[in-house]
């Protein structure tokens, strides 16, 4: 039947929550970390009781944890992340240049096909990739070197890397994701990389549909169908299906298509989901009402889901890496809010349920599927 | 022997009661107490200075014998009485926020 492992980051430490196959009864373990704010936490798919951890704070900078037993117990990995070379000057918010600094990690990507892999997106944006399990970390430079860099600018949250999809059958087929800088693409392995964000229009931009400048806010990507990229933008829900060589707009009924989460359903390849925000100024769902929203033809048309989700009086957001799926049968969503509230659908988003209700702040949500 | 203390989230780090004892060579300097910190200790690597710049964290001060030597250059000597182990030497998490 399978079991899971949900790993949630959080504004002041990261929990971890089990559950059988069902779906229904969960034991919830932590706070690890107390007191630091856990932006990502992420499993190997090849060696699930191996977890990482993001772990920072503003006085005592950043610490990655190490996992081998599940989360039951933790050590620190290496935290030095050094820019390659001189790391020159990206944009500040009025347009000067303001030199790369490192701040945080905000996500951890195991590789799918080497446990010892491991990529980091960090804030200032760039790449980091460890190939001893975390030890070590180098920079793929070739990002942030391509050309565009200089031209960057940070989105509200700072200018993070947030987003690192990998192709499970061409490992060295990668496209991140930096907010505001939108969506770069690389074929071999991250020493070369080009912008990737053609189809995408964005109103606030003096050139709206600019090579680069786009707030992305989240892609996500059936492991199965690897060419097919979802996104959320700012404003917009997108779609690529030439691996963001090009996007198309497929907001179509959503109430409103600004927001921060996306994912896929783990069986269908074109089942999406989001959780729609009523705008950049409003970080809450439209009318205080949580929904998440699916669609199972790939975008365009969508339907509510809510039963069990707060019909009113909600004012939470949900942020960009606080949704996720397992790969259970039936698939299960799950969503993380600001509010502190954790919940689950074990049922591909038909009912809903609290796995905890009064977590500190809702940063990040991972699932592991358990045989 | 040189005795340094620690904030509460450093402790926790690091698997260490509020005070730590570093050996007597330890050069009575700055700089020369937080790198025996961090080769004693691995985990607090990067915590108090900045990987990068080396540069103490801003939210980050040190202070002996009730008097703050965060602005104090690396290779100062600190005072008599923390290279003796008298008065420990004192990592402090600044007080932020609202």
């Amino acid at each position: 039947m399978g079991s899971v492992r949900v790993l949630v980051g959080t504004q002041k430490g990261a929990f971890v929550c089990t559950s059988d196959g069902a779906r229904r009864t969960w034991e919830v373990q932590g706070p690890h970390f107390a007191g630091w704010e856990v932006y990502h936490c992420a499993g190997s798919p090849l060696e699930p009781d191996r977890i990482w951890a993001s772990q920072s704070t503003s006085w005592f900078g950043q610490v990655v944890q190490r996992s081998d037993d599940g989360g039951r117990t933790w050590s620190t990995a290496g935290n030095a992340f050094a820019y390659e070379g001189t790391p020159g000057t990206h944009q500040w918010y009025d347009g000067s240049p303001r030199p790369w600094a490192f701040t945080r990690v905000w996500h951890l990507e195991p590789s799918p096909v080497d446990p010892d892999v491991i990529f980091a997106g960090v804030e200032d944006a760039a790449l980091f990739r460890s190939d001893d399990g975390g030890g070590t970390w180098r920079e793929l430079a070739g990002l942030r070197g391509h050309g565009t860099g200089p031209s960057w600018a940070p989105g509200a949250g700072g200018m993070c890397l947030h987003t690192v999809v990998v192709d499970p059958a061409d490992p060295r087929r990668m496209a991140v994701a930096v907010s505001a800088a939108g969506v770069f693409r690389t074929e071999d392995g991250g020493d070369s990389w080009a912008p990737a964000n053609r189809g995408l229009r964005s109103e606030h931009l003096p050139e709206p549909e600019a090579e680069v400048g786009h707030c992305v806010h989240k892609l996500a990507m059936h492991p199965d169908r690897p060419d097919t990229l979802f996104m959320q933008k700012h404003w917009d829900v997108m779609r690529s299906d030439d691996h963001g060589r090009s996007w198309t707009e497929i907001s179509g009924d959503l109430p409103t298509d600004f927001g921060f989460a996306v994912d896929v359903h783990a069986h269908e390849p074109d089942t999406v989901y989001v959780a729609p925000i009523t705008s950049d100024a409003l970080h809450y769902p439209p009318d205080g009402c949580l929904r998440v929203y699916r669609s199972r033809s790939g975008g365009g048309e969508w339907e509510p889901l809510g039963t069990g989700l707060p019909d009113s009086g909600c004012y939470v957001n949900v942020l960009r890496d606080a949704m996720a799926v397992d790969r259970l049968d039936p698939c299960g969503v799950y969503l993380g809010t600001t509010g502190g509230q954790l919940y689950v659908s074990p049922d591909e988003g038909d009912h809903w349920s609290a796995v905890a209700e009064h977590l500190p702040r809702v940063l990040s949500v991972e699932v592991q599927t358990l045989s | 022997m040189i005795r340094v203390e620690l904030p509460s989230p450093l402790q926790v780090l690091a698997g260490v009661p509020r005070q730590v004892t570093l050996d007597a060579d330890v050069p009575a300097t700055q700089r020369g107490v937080l790198d025996a910190l961090e080769a004693c200790y691995p985990a607090l690597r990067g915590t108090l200075r900045d990987p990068a710049t080396g540069r103490r964290r801003p939210f980050v001060r040190f202070f002996a014998e009730l008097e703050d030597h965060s602005d104090d250059l690396p290779d100062d000597p600190l005072p008599a009485a923390v290279a003796a182990g008298e008065e420990p030497f004192v990592v402090l998490g600044a007080i932020a926020g609202g």
